[in-house]
């Protein structure tokens, strides 16, 4: 029976081949634990804070709400109120319910983030993969230039330039939507993640295994998928961590600068600009959504850390320059 | 042998400087607006317009138009201001950049001077301690640190010595004629903001590096010897981990000139970033290229230094095989 279900089941089969890499099992410290529970957390209110929250992002709250029973006033503020039961975090600047626009706007924020990382990825580990493995352009059996000179000094001047004017400059020249944020930043990050998939898979390039892959006659291409990439995966993995926070940072950094998320759908970012003025009252709008980017972010970077302890202190060292 | 790897660096620096002018060019010129209607106004026909737009040279194509561009960079003229084109007579950039490249170096200076030492000093001591309640303290701080948004440590700096102590202005506007002690209190909140984000990055890495050098064979050797773990930190260690060290520092250098946009706009500071932010929202494209041009060449030549301290002090790197 079981043999049955082997020979059916090919991932299974690949796992035995000589050049699979050894499976390392990690184990979590507390902290790592603790970052996963807040991981799972704010994935599920993207997933349902809509549905749960008390008020709709963009409703202003009625004045009758916050009448004080007993007392003759009518119409009191309801802007900058403190946390109460009808208002569990406080309202925000124009009177709209701070937990729900955190509820909302987690789906905003992460979402955007998360598919802005996954564009840097796919372009920047298929550019690194393919400069390291030394594409070259050729016309008539001569080598043009390689691939790699190319994106190399392309990679350097777009990492010298600082990633929040890069931005600035592309919205102000074609305004600001979401899907023009989502790709921008996955330009602009594509390229340390180039910087990292190309330097992983040089040092893989140059091992003994792909040597002798190359000898057995193997395929770029088969050296790619079957070599590199199960080599590069792990320390990716743990970098995406990482640029996804660095993404989250940048989005919220537009956002603060009134060029992100466009008013009035909510995001973290824009709820701390625009409840800034709220901080001489003591007001604790602009602080929630801080504290809710602050959570989200810590917890990403102690999973990293918890995860980049464990496979060597050169990977982190790596990541961080 | 060394001049070699010397020249190689310069020669990639000036390839990354040519192609960052190359994108700048291409991406300011995406911005909207033209040169010759700003300059002419109200005053503009069609036939003057055309006759400016031949003396400025706009009716060449594009590549021409970027030599001259590089042309008039690199002696120095970088063109007019859109800034007081109101009143007729424009204003020569180089003006409006001397006060603000002033006001950047002051505040990055004194961040440095003060940020460096102590993150150097707090990244070793972990790294001589590793495991302690003091590394601990250290590690979790820093990355905290580095996971949060600027905008809220700035916040809550704000909030606490200004709001709740008021020790300190919350805004750091200069009027230019502050010395000694008006002019530390006008710089301190942006600059402590500045020194404890900075201050984390290089902790973090100094550590980490040093940790990842204390694991290499030759101090197994000297503490086989019996050399005192803080003779091996000093001495062993902390020479072959400058490179790291001081790459990530002149990142972080790099960062001050022009990645701290968040900082001078909360802090209203006028310093080089918060002039290229509003040069972007008024569409002012030469005072954009020139700001971006000196960010890039500060990223360059700051790596590069670092680049060559790493050659230095690395014999493998100084003579290469």
């Amino acid at each position: 029976m079981s043999e049955t279900q082997q020979s059916m089941n090919p991932s299974r089969h690949f796992d035995e081949l000589p050049d699979a890499p050894p499976k390392r099992k990690i184990r979590l410290s507390w902290a790592g634990k603790l970052g996963i529970a807040v991981l799972v957390f704010w994935a599920i209110i993207v997933v349902i804070g809509p549905s749960i929250s008390p008020y709709h992002e963009a409703e202003f709250l009625e004045e009758s709400l916050f009448i004080v029973p007993g007392s003759d006033e009518k119409y009191p503020d309801t802007d900058f109120q403190p946390p109460s039961r009808i208002v569990l975090l406080g309202s925000d600047y124009m009177g709209r319910d701070t937990l729900s626009r955190i509820l909302f706007g987690a789906r905003t924020t992460i979402g955007i983030s998360f598919i802005a990382t996954i564009l840097a990825y796919l372009i920047g580990v298929t550019l690194g993969i393919a400069a390291a493995v030394g594409y070259r352009f050729q016309y008539r059996g001569f080598t043009i230039i390689e691939l790699d000179t190319v994106l190399s000094r392309l990679n350097d001047a777009l990492l010298s330039i600082p990633s929040i004017m890069l931005g600035l400059v592309m919205i102000a020249a074609l305004g600001s939507t979401i899907p023009l944020l989502i790709v921008l930043t996955g330009i602009i990050y594509a390229a340390s993640v180039f910087r990292i998939a190309r330097s992983l898979g040089q040092e893989v390039m140059v091992s003994d295994f792909v040597e002798a892959a190359r000898v057995r006659g193997e395929g770029l291409w088969w050296i790619i998928t079957r070599e590199i990439l199960p080599n590069v995966a792990m320390p990716l993995a743990t970098d995406f961590g990482l640029r996804f926070v660095w993404v989250i940072l940048f989005i919220s950094a537009l956002s603060f600068l009134g060029l992100g998320v466009q008013p009035p759908m909510s995001d973290w970012g824009s709820m701390v600009k625009e409840n800034l003025p709220g901080l001489i009252y003591g007001s604790v709008a602009p602080l929630v959504p801080s504290l809710a980017i602050a959570t989200l972010t810590i917890s990403v970077n102690m999973i990293v850390d918890d995860i980049s302890a464990q496979t060597g202190g050169k990977l982190a060292k790596r990541m961080i320059s | 042998m060394i001049w070699r790897a010397l020249l190689g660096r310069l020669g990639i620096s000036v390839a990354t400087l040519f192609v960052v002018s190359v994108l700048i060019f291409i991406g300011t010129n995406l911005l909207p607006g033209d040169v010759a209607q700003i300059l002419l106004g109200q005053m503009a026909t069609p036939e003057s317009l055309a006759a400016l737009q031949a003396k400025l040279g706009m009716d060449e194509p594009g590549h021409v138009r970027y030599f001259m561009w590089l042309r008039d960079v690199a002696t120095g003229d970088m063109g007019f201001s859109k800034a007081g084109l109101g009143a007729g007579n424009a204003t020569p950039i180089v003006q409006i950049l001397e006060p603000r490249i002033f006001n950047t170096l002051q505040l990055t200076s004194m961040v440095a001077v003060i940020a460096i030492p102590i993150a150097l000093f707090l990244g070793l001591l972990a790294a001589m301690h590793p495991g302690t309640r003091l590394d601990r303290t250290v590690t979790f701080s820093t990355l905290s640190l580095i996971s949060v948004p600027d905008f809220f440590v700035a916040t809550f700096l704000v909030l606490i010595f200004a709001v709740y102590l008021g020790w300190l202005p919350s805004i750091a506007y200069l009027r230019g004629d502050e010395t000694g002690w008006g002019l530390i209190r006008a710089l301190a909140m942006p600059a402590l903001t500045l020194i404890i984000i900075v201050s984390a990055q290089i902790i973090r890495m100094t550590r980490a590096t040093v940790l990842n050098v204390m694991s290499s064979p030759y101090i197994e050797m000297a503490i086989l010897k019996g050399v005192p773990r803080r003779r091996i930190i000093l001495r062993h260690a902390l020479l072959n981990a400058i490179g790291p060290i001081v790459n990530v520092i002149a990142l972080n250098l790099a960062w001050l000139v022009g990645g701290v946009v968040i900082v001078e706009q909360i802090f209203a500071y006028p310093g080089l970033a918060k002039l290229m932010i509003d040069a972007v929202l008024v569409r002012d494209l030469p005072l954009v290229q020139a700001c971006a041009m000196i960010f890039c060449a500060s990223y360059v030549v700051l790596i590069f230094i670092a680049d060559m301290a790493s050659i230095l002090s690395n014999p493998r790197l100084r003579h290469p095989k």
